[in-house]
C-alpha cells in the first residue's frame, strides 16, 4: 500500500483497523541471487538498494535477532557531512543528499529533520581548526557556517558560555545537518526491500559459509543451509565473529558505545551541539527528551550495556556545557556494539572469496551513512565495481599504508 | 569493573588506562618484513570471550598490566604485570 494523507483520513475513519503489516514474515528459499547478512540499517538499506536501483530482486536478508534491534535503534540519530578527509568526504556528502529526498525515495516518514549541527570552540586553535574544517566542507559542496562568540550566545543562550575552564568562543555550524527518527529508517527500507520482492528472514543467525575453490556458494544458518550466488556482510559489532567463520582476519575491535534520554521537556535546544571539550553532544526529539552520548567505555566489550564510570563522565561533560541539563531526570540508558576500524573509517569491499563481500569499520558514524553504504555496497556487489562515493574505503588500504585517519590517532580503535 | 593490580591490588577501573589487546607485547623483529607488521599493527582477534589485553594503572603504581577478562560479561580472571608476562613468553 502506497501511504499517503488520503490513507490516513479513510483508516482514521475504520477506526485504523485495516493497516496491514509492513513486511511479509517468509520461509527461507532455498537460493538467492544475494543473501546480506544482518538487517540493521546498512543490511536494509543494501537490499533496498539492490532491488530498487540494481536490478537484483531474488534477494534474501537473514537477521538473527529481529530487523532494526541492533545499532540502527540504538543510535543517537545525528546526520551530517562534516569530514575532513578525501574518502570520507565525498562519501558523507552523497549520503546527506540521498537523505535530503529519502522520504520520497521510500514512501516512508524518517523524520529527518534538518535542524543544523552545531560544533562549539572553546579557543582560538579550535575556532581556526572549525574554521578550516568549514572550508573543507564547503569545498565538497556542503553548507557551514563559522559563528563569532556573540551570534553563538545569541543562537544557544541556553549553553554556559562563560565557564572559566571551557568559555565559548565560537561555532560551527552545519544547517544540513540533524537528526532523523533511526527505527523509521530501517523500517522504511525494510518495507521497500520487501515491496520489491526481498525476503526479510529474521530469527535467522548465520553460523558458517560454504565455501568451494575460493567462491562462496552458501551459508549455514540456525534454520538450515541456503545456498547464494553472492553473500555480502553486514553484521556491525560481530563483524570479527562472522568474518571469522570465512576465515577472514580483520582491522576491527568491537567497543560498546552509551547514549543516554532524559524525561520530556519542553522544546529548548531547536540544534544538535556538540561541546568542543570532551566529547558530548545532545539535541531533543521530538517527544521533548534530551539525547544525549559521549565516548566509547574504551575498553573492547560485546555487552550492549556499558558501565557507569562513563555515565558519570558523559553527565559531568554535560553539566560543563549546559548546567540546567542537571534539573531533569535521566530515563534511560542504553549501549550498542561498535565496529570500530583501525583508523575510524570503514571498509566496504570485495574479499578474497570470490562473491564475499565486506561492509563494517563504521565506528559510531553509522547511522548517517545508511542511505550511501546501502547504495555504494549494493553498487559493488551487483557490478563488481566500487561505486565512486566509496572507492577509497579500502580492505587493502591497511597493508598499502592508505589509511584513512580522520582524528590522527593512529591504530587505537577506542579513540576514534 | 575492579582491577586486581599485582602491585596495589585490587582497584577502581578508573584509575586504570586501556591500551588493547596484549598482542602488542610481541612487536616483530625489526626486519619481520611488511606482512609481520601489518598483522601486528592491524589486525585484532577481537574474541568475543576471554580476551588478553594490556592496562596502564595510570593513578596507581604507573605499571603495564596484563588481564584476561571475559569482553561480554566484563568479569576479569588472571592479571599480571606486562614485564612478567614477557619474561614468561620468552
Ligand atoms: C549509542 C550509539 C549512538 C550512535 N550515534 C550515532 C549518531 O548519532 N550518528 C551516526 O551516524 N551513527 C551513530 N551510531 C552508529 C550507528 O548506529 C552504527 O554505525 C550503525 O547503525 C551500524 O550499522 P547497522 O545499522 O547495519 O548495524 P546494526 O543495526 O547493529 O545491524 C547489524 C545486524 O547484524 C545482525 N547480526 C549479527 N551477527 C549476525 C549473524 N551471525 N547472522 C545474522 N545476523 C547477524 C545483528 O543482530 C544486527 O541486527 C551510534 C551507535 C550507538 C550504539
Ligand atoms: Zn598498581
Amino acid at each position: 500500500m502506497r501511504y499517503s494523507a488520503l490513507q490516513v483520513f479513510l483508516n482514521g475513519l475504520t477506526g485504523n483497523k485495516n493497516w496491514k503489516p509492513v513486511w511479509r514474515n517468509p520461509e527461507p528459499k532455498s537460493h538467492y541471487d544475494v543473501i546480506i547478512i544482518g538487517g540493521g540499517g546498512h543490511g536494509l538499506s543494501t537490499a533496498y538498494y539492490l532491488a530498487a536501483k540494481y536490478g537484483i530482486t531474488n534477494v534474501a536478508v537473514l537477521e538473527r535477532g529481529y530487523l532494526g534491534g541492533g545499532n540502527v535503534g540504538r543510535n543517537t540519530t545525528i546526520v551530517r557531512a562534516n569530514y575532513f578527509l578525501e574518502g570520507n568526504s565525498q562519501f558523507y556528502s552523497h549520503s546527506l543528499k540521498m537523505w535530503e529526498s529519502l522520504e520520497q525515495e521510500l514512501n516512508y516518514n524518517v523524520m529527518l529533520s534538518q535542524r543544523g549541527q552545531v560544533i562549539l570552540g572553546h579557543s582560538d586553535g579550535q575556532v581556526d581548526s572549525l574554521a578550516r574544517r568549514g572550508n573543507m566542507m564547503r569545498m565538497q559542496g556542503d553548507d557551514a557556517e563559522l559563528w563569532s562568540r556573540e551570534e553563538t550566545k545569541r543562537q544557544l543562550p541556553y549553553l554556559n558560555h562563560d565557564d572559566p575552564r571551557f568559555p565559548v568562543y565560537g561555532a560551527l555550524m552545519h544547517w544540513r545537518g540533524g537528526t532523523a527518527r533511526h527505527d523509521a529508517v530501517a523500517w522504511g527500507f525494510a518495507r521497500g526491500a520487501d515491496m520489491r520482492g526481498v525476503d526479510l528472514i529474521q530469527n535467522c543467525e548465520v553460523k558458517g559459509f560454504r565455501i568451494e575453490n575460493g567462491k562462496v556458494l552458501g551459508v549455514e544458518t540456525s534454520r538450515g543451509y541456503i545456498g547464494a550466488g553472492k553473500v555480502g556482510m553486514t553484521v556491525a559489532g560481530r563483524t570479527s565473529q562472522v568474518g571469522e567463520m570465512a576465515g577472514l582476519r580483520l582491522p576491527i575491535e568491537s567497543h560498546v558505545l552509551q547514549a543516554f534520554v532524559t524525561e520530556g521537556l519542553k522544546p529548548i535546544m531547536p540544534h544538535v551541539v556538540s561541546f568542543g571539550m570532551g566529547h558530548f553532544y545532545l539535541s531533543q526529539s521530538d517527544k521533548g527528551g534530551l539525547v544525549f552520548g559521549g565516548d566509547l567505555d574504551m575498553y573492547n566489550s560485546y555487552a550492549q550495556r556499558g558501565n557507569l564510570p562513563m555515565v558519570e563522565h558523559v553527565a559531568e561533560a554535560g553539566m560543563a556545557l549546559m548546567p540546567m541539563i542537571g534539573k531533569a531526570k535521566m530515563l534511560r540508558s542504553w549501549g550498542g556494539i561498535m565496529d570500530m576500524s583501525m583508523d575510524g573509517t570503514p571498509i566496504i569491499d570485495k574479499t578474497h572469496i570470490d562473491g564475499f563481500f565486506l561492509n563494517c569499520g563504521w565506528c559510531y558514524g553509522g547511522f548517517k551513512a545508511v542511505p550511501a553504504s546501502g547504495d555504494c555496497f549494493a553498487h559493488l556487489i551487483s557490478t563488481g565495481n566500487h561505486h565512486k562515493a566509496a572507492d577509497k574505503f579500502l580492505l587493502s588500504r591497511f597493508e598499502t599504508g592508505h589509511v584513512i585517519d580522520e582524528t590522527g590517532n593512529g591504530a587505537t580503535p577506542n579513540l576514534h | 569493573m575492579r582491577i586486581n593490580c599485582p602491585i596495589c591490588g585490587e582497584r577502581d577501573s578508573r584509575e586504570f588506562h586501556y591500551r588493547g589487546s596484549a598482542k602488542l607485547l610481541d612487536r616483530p623483529a625489526p626486519d619481520a618484513g611488511a606482512e609481520a607488521f601489518y598483522d601486528y599493527v592491524y589486525i585484532r582477534e577481537n574474541p568475543t570471550g576471554l580476551n588478553r589485553e594490556l592496562w596502564f594503572h595510570d593513578s596507581g603504581c604507573r605499571s603495564w598490566i596484563v588481564a584476561e577478562r571475559n569482553v561480554t560479561t566484563h568479569e576479569f580472571f588472571k592479571t599480571e604485570l606486562a614485564v612478567d608476562a614477557k619474561r614468561g613468553a620468552k
